[in-house]
């Protein structure tokens, strides 16, 4: 009973974020921005009787429930409107740029998580030690630096000078099939994940750490120790499994923030995903493809919390019970 | 260890007052202080982390102060420039020159004027509102608490590049929309700390003494529960300046930074617009970059330090 109600009451939060999300979207660009004003930003071009029509059709002057209601129908719908520069249905541009960008945050979530594990638990572990200091300095740097820049360094020194990687697309211009085409990918991918990895590794292992540290001070572990359990079976069976819980939600809440840093690496490696669509969308003020992407961004991150919470609950019954 | 004591411990007495003649309150208070803020030295003193941080924080905020003796500002207009584009470094330009031959490294010592402003407004804007939110809420509990509290949990949960590209992208690109918006996004991570604090804090017995005694909600507020929520506070403050000069670069990188105000990130997008990438224009990219990631290390060094020092539970261990 107890799991079933915090199941329902983390989906009602998520669902109650989501409409909190729609609410706020419209509001900003609806009752704050005129779409047509903000259409004349663009560089699409309209005259007056134009600009009356596409009133007209977006129903700007109906009253604002009656266009609230509208509005929230059409994105169920899946309907985002039209993109002012290539013309195309928003959810078509998305749909094309979202597996590229999966691909890219997904195997960077995967591999920053891995490794900054990894470090973290090394420098726990032997805290103090030469290994510790400079993973911990390590970390931090990485932490410092601004994943866009971080790209376009490693974009001058491997793919410019070096010539290792190449510099920018998903794939080669000359169609290649089986093997080779997956080959050819993840050579393209290399680079941009290797940066959003790098962006990323540094905070999980300063958490990983800590969240260690914290737990190395707990009872149960001196007690492990006083049974005379190896010290390698009381660091993976007593110790990580404990550690890992704080830092595993970690990882679900920011991945936000990993969204985030791919719009800039993708635009640095020409990354054809959805962060690209945003940095373009942004230089042509193409407002409905940049409200679309805000709508799929807030509830892919939603999605993910509530993951995190279900997940949070299921390894650590504790929460269940608060 | 030397324990730095939270204000009400030495109000209640925990120290022995100086043996001097009576003075007014207001010495005593300040001599108070005085004593407090020499414990917090000495004790942040002791780490390593925090001082070399303090002392990289110092070296750019000179900087950026004495930015119209270091660089002429007259060479940064792009119809004045002092050398050709392109410049590669040399004794006249230590860093280059960019694309319209103006100097990188003057470029870059005005750019701090701007990183560093961005950074320390937009955090008093997410100081002002996350503390406003979260000592309200957590004080008074009921249903101001749960509303403030939805929304706090709301804007948690929103992704902060999302919402600062569409609330850039509608407000138009000026310094003062962007310190607003980092505000605005970054707010809510402060607020819960400060309302879990404030949530503890008011159960303390002293606060309920002081509210037998007759005191109001706003002196509670003022005299009790902010300077005891204050070290956590102070801690999160310095961490975000770090993470506002971080978010700014961001939006610069995405091309929404403010053209008149060119900061370290905004140099960094210039370059790239210039397509320093392919022509292999180093001098331009590299040193923006590592400014940025000397100032962010530099205060989350000096968070982390001031963490320990200001939480002497995590200093135990």
């Amino acid at each position: 009973m107890q799991s079933r109600r915090y199941l329902l009451r983390k989906v009602l939060h998520a669902i109650g974020t989501l409409i909190f999300v729609l609410a706020f979207n419209f509001v900003l660009f609806r009752a704050v921005g005129d779409p047509v004003k903000l259409l004349t930003r663009s560089n699409l071009r309209l005259d007056p009787k134009e600009q009356a029509a596409l009133r007209e059709e977006l129903g700007i002057d109906d009253p604002l429930p009656v266009q609230f209601v509208n509005y929230v129908g059409d994105t169920l719908r899946g309907e985002l409107g039209l993109s002012f520069t290539s013309g195309r249905p928003v959810s078509e541009e998305i749909a094309d740029r979202i597996w590229p960008t999966v691909l890219l945050v997904g195997s960077a979530t995967v591999l920053s998580t891995v490794f900054g594990i990894l470090i973290g638990i090394k420098g726990a572990w032997r805290r103090g030690s030469a290994f510790d200091t400079s993973s911990l300095l390590g970390s931090l740097v990485l932490y410092s630096m601004p994943e866009g820049w971080l790209g376009m360094i490693l974009l001058i020194v491997f793919a410019g000078s070096l010539g290792w990687f190449p510099t920018g697309q998903m794939e080669s211009t000359d169609p290649m099939t089986g093997l080779a085409h997956v080959g050819d990918v993840l050579s393209h991918l290399f680079l941009p994940c290797l940066t959003l990895t790098l962006g990323y590794l540094g905070e999980y292992a300063i958490i990983m750490r800590s969240s260690l540290l914290e737990v190395m001070g707990e009872d149960f572990i001196q007690t492990a120790r006083a049974k005379g359990v190896r010290d390698r079976d009381v660091r993976r069976r007593h110790a990580v499994p404990n550690a890992l819980l704080p830092t595993f939600t970690l990882v679900f809440y920011s991945i936000g923030f990993i969204l985030g840093g791919s719009v800039i690496v993708e635009a640095v490696y020409s990354w054809p995903g959805l962060g690209r669509l945003t940095f373009d969308s942004i230089a042509g003020n193409d407002y409905p493809v940049i409200q679309g992407i805000f709508l799929l961004f807030s509830a892919a991150v939603i999605l993910c919390n509530l993951l995190a919470d279900v997940l949070y609950g299921y390894l650590d019954p504790r929460v269940k019970e608060g | 260890m030397i324990q730095t004591p939270r204000t009400s411990d030495v109000e209640l007495g925990t120290e022995a007052p100086p043996p001097e003649a009576p003075r007014s309150p207001r010495a005593i208070r300040w001599a108070r202080r005085r004593r407090a803020l020499s414990g917090f030295w000495r004790t942040y003193r002791q780490s390593r982390m925090g001082m070399v941080g303090l002392v990289i924080m110092a070296l750019f905020i000179l900087v950026a102060l004495a930015a119209p003796l270091l660089a002429d500002k007259t060479g940064l207009n792009v119809s004045t420039p002092p050398g050709t584009p392109f410049e590669s470094p040399s004794a006249q330009f230590p860093l280059g020159t960019d694309d319209f031959g103006r100097s990188v490294l003057d470029l870059v010592i005005y750019g701090s004027r701007i990183s560093l402003l961005v950074g320390f407004a937009a955090t008093a804007v997410t100081m002002l509102a996350g503390a406003g939110v979260g000592i309200v809420g957590g004080y008074y509990g009921g249903r101001i608490d749960t509303l403030m509290n939805a929304f706090t949990n709301w804007f948690l949960v929103i992704p902060w590049i999302a919402l600062a590209i569409v609330l850039t992208s509608i407000l138009g690109r000026s310094l003062f929309n962007i310190i607003l918006v980092i505000g605005l996004t970054s707010w809510a991570g402060t607020a819960r700390l400060v309302r879990a604090d404030t949530l503890s804090v008011k159960e303390r017995p002293y606060v309920e003494r002081a509210r037998a005694l007759g005191a109001s909600n706003w002196h509670l507020v003022t005299r009790h529960i902010l300077p005891n929520v204050m070290p956590v506070i102070f801690a999160n403050t310095v961490l975000t300046v770090a993470l506002s000069i971080l978010a700014e670069t961001t939006l610069s990188l995405l091309g929404l930074g403010d053209p008149r105000n060119v900061s370290w990130g905004g140099i960094i997008n210039d370059a790239f617009e210039a397509g320093a990438l392919s022509a292999g224009y180093w001098w331009w990219l590299i040193p923006p970059g590592v400014c940025i990631c000397l100032v962010t290390l530099a205060f989350t060094m000096c968070g982390y330090a001031l963490d320990e020092v200001l939480n002497p539970r995590i200093r135990e261990r």
